[in-house]
């Protein structure tokens, strides 16, 4: 179980992004966080996932701190997935710099097995967040963070990469956190949502509008 | 609005140009060197080859350059200087952006280091270059060796700071961070992901230095604390030229110059043209 306790943060002389947040992941459980640009969904991840380090609070695993050192069992997939990835890299040594997945498995995330002799500048975003999502699931994982990931997917490839990730996280029991301006995505993908607004979180009910503007499209 | 579509158009054909000129100088400044180091087998022993009855010659057909005040030919004697120098200058240079490159990545890996890396760059740009390269050069006795020490030693900081800011943007790249997070050691990502963004830096760092340190090497020959006089050396000629200025023998000082200030301004043109390719 993936919990955060009483998280507050704010960037040096700014005011304070996120007051007191508590939230618990647990294991092969799908979260979604919503929110407006700039309310600290992706700050709210990173925390999590150990990018950033919490002015109060504690994010724990299991009862105990994240581990400092080796892989990481909380992984963050950002926002841009060319930042990700190393441009001197080819795409099979940026998948394999993590773990070997089978061909199967690469099947099931739509990766092409001639993306991998290529660099990264000669794929689309698209095609990118694949191999990073691809790549964030390596063994020894188990809670994912994906920040916006299919926003650059057209919505036929957007189906199938949240299919397979959901049959690889309902294998592998997997918690995953899927921050998205997506309501209607999070709405399908996630039985729990919140809404993160004023640097705190609110639950949402099966009723959105309770915690959006209802003028807002969904 | 139309200076820049104009621009828009105009660019992308330019585009290739940098790297164009940056293999044009690179060819022209290899050609040279392999030319400087090849005529040092054609001289043999000439440059230290004394003919008195031939002292202070004007350049001639006879004596291309004109000869010095013991009849020893100016053309050999400015051709083995800039041999010298030149590989003074390389050791140098590449001593000195090993240092840079060294303190740089340590600096990168924790803040207490990166202070005290920063402390040392400051307090080395604090104390003037050629009296700090003066003390080091006469501190280990003078000669060749003495004078690459010297110039390796002050010549890091400028470099070494632009490494550490260019590392500590690195380190917080995601494609870093993420590698971290994969459970990659400090070494693996200090060496496959930051390293090799650097070599380019370094590359056009180190060229940048180089003609410095010539210029610094040929100072401290000159002032009597570097090269021994028997060598001939850009500044040992340029020094004993000095003597003779005053009696209109003005070509002991302009060729060994001269030779110096082409080799300092082709190597100069070179790194800003890589810069601009790279």
């Amino acid at each position: 179980m993936l919990e955060a306790r009483q998280l507050s943060f704010q960037f040096a002389s700014n005011e304070p992004l996120i007051q007191s947040v508590s939230l618990t992941l647990k294991a092969g459980e799908w979260v979604g966080l919503s929110g407006d640009s700039g309310a600290g969904k992706s700050t709210l991840g990173k925390l999590l996932a150990g990018y950033l380090t919490p002015q109060t609070g504690e994010v724990c695993l299991e009862g105990t701190a994240l581990p400092k050192n080796g892989l990481q069992p909380v992984q963050w997939l950002p926002q841009s997935p060319e930042l990700a990835v190393n441009p001197r890299w080819r795409v099979g040594k940026i998948l394999r710099e993590a773990w070997r997945p089978s061909e199967a498995q690469q099947q099931a995330f739509g990766v092409q097995p001639h993306w991998l002799s290529r660099y990264p500048q000669a794929l689309s975003g698209g095609e990118l967040q694949r191999i990073c999502v691809l790549r964030a699931l390596a063994p020894g994982v188990r809670f994912l963070i994906a920040d916006e990931i299919s926003t650059m997917l057209d919505p036929i490839t957007q189906v199938e990469l949240w299919r397979a990730l959901k049959k690889e996280a309902e294998k592998r029991q997997f918690g995953v956190l899927v921050i998205s301006h997506d309501t209607a995505l999070l709405e399908r993908l996630c039985p729990q949502r919140y809404h993160l607004s004023g640097g705190k979180l609110k639950q949402c009910s099966e009723q959105l509008e309770q915690c959006s503007d209802p003028l807002l499209p969904r | 609005m139309k200076q820049a579509q104009l621009r828009h158009y105009i660019q992308p054909r330019f585009g290739t140009q940098p790297r164009l000129r940056a293999a044009f100088s690179l060819s022209i400044t290899i050609l040279l060197v392999i030319g400087l180091v090849a005529s040092q087998w054609l001289l043999g022993d000439s440059p230290q080859q004394m003919q008195f009855d031939a002292r202070l010659a004007p350049p001639s057909g006879d004596h291309w350059l004109g000869t010095d005040a013991l009849g020893r030919e100016l053309w050999a004697r400015t051709l083995a200087g800039l041999a010298l120098s030149f590989w003074v200058g390389c050791l140098a240079a590449l001593f000195s952006t090993l240092i840079a490159l060294s303190l740089a990545a340590l600096a990168s890996m924790s803040r207490r280091l990166d202070a005290l890396v920063s402390l040392l760059i400051d307090t080395l740009l604090s104390v003037p270059h050629l009296i700090l390269l003066m003390l080091i050069a006469f501190a280990l006795g003078g000669g060749t060796q003495a004078v690459i020490i010297a110039v390796a030693v002050t010549h890091w900081p400028s470099l070494t700071r632009v490494l550490r800011a260019e590392l500590l943007q690195l380190r917080q790249a995601p494609y870093v961070r993420i590698s971290q997070a994969l459970g990659k050691s400090r070494w693996f990502v200090l060496y496959s992901h930051m390293l090799p963004h650097l070599l380019p830096h370094c590359l056009v760092g180190a060229l940048l230095l180089f003609p410095h340190a010539i210029l610094h090497e040929a100072a401290l020959t000159f002032l009597g604390f570097g090269l021994s006089p028997s060598q001939p050396a850009i500044g040992v000629l340029l020094a004993d030229a000095m003597r003779y200025l005053s009696g209109g023998y003005w070509w002991l000082g302009v060729f060994p110059g001269l030779g110096l200030l082409l080799m300092v301004l082709g190597f100069e043109r070179l790194a800003s043209h890589l810069r601009r390719a790279l």
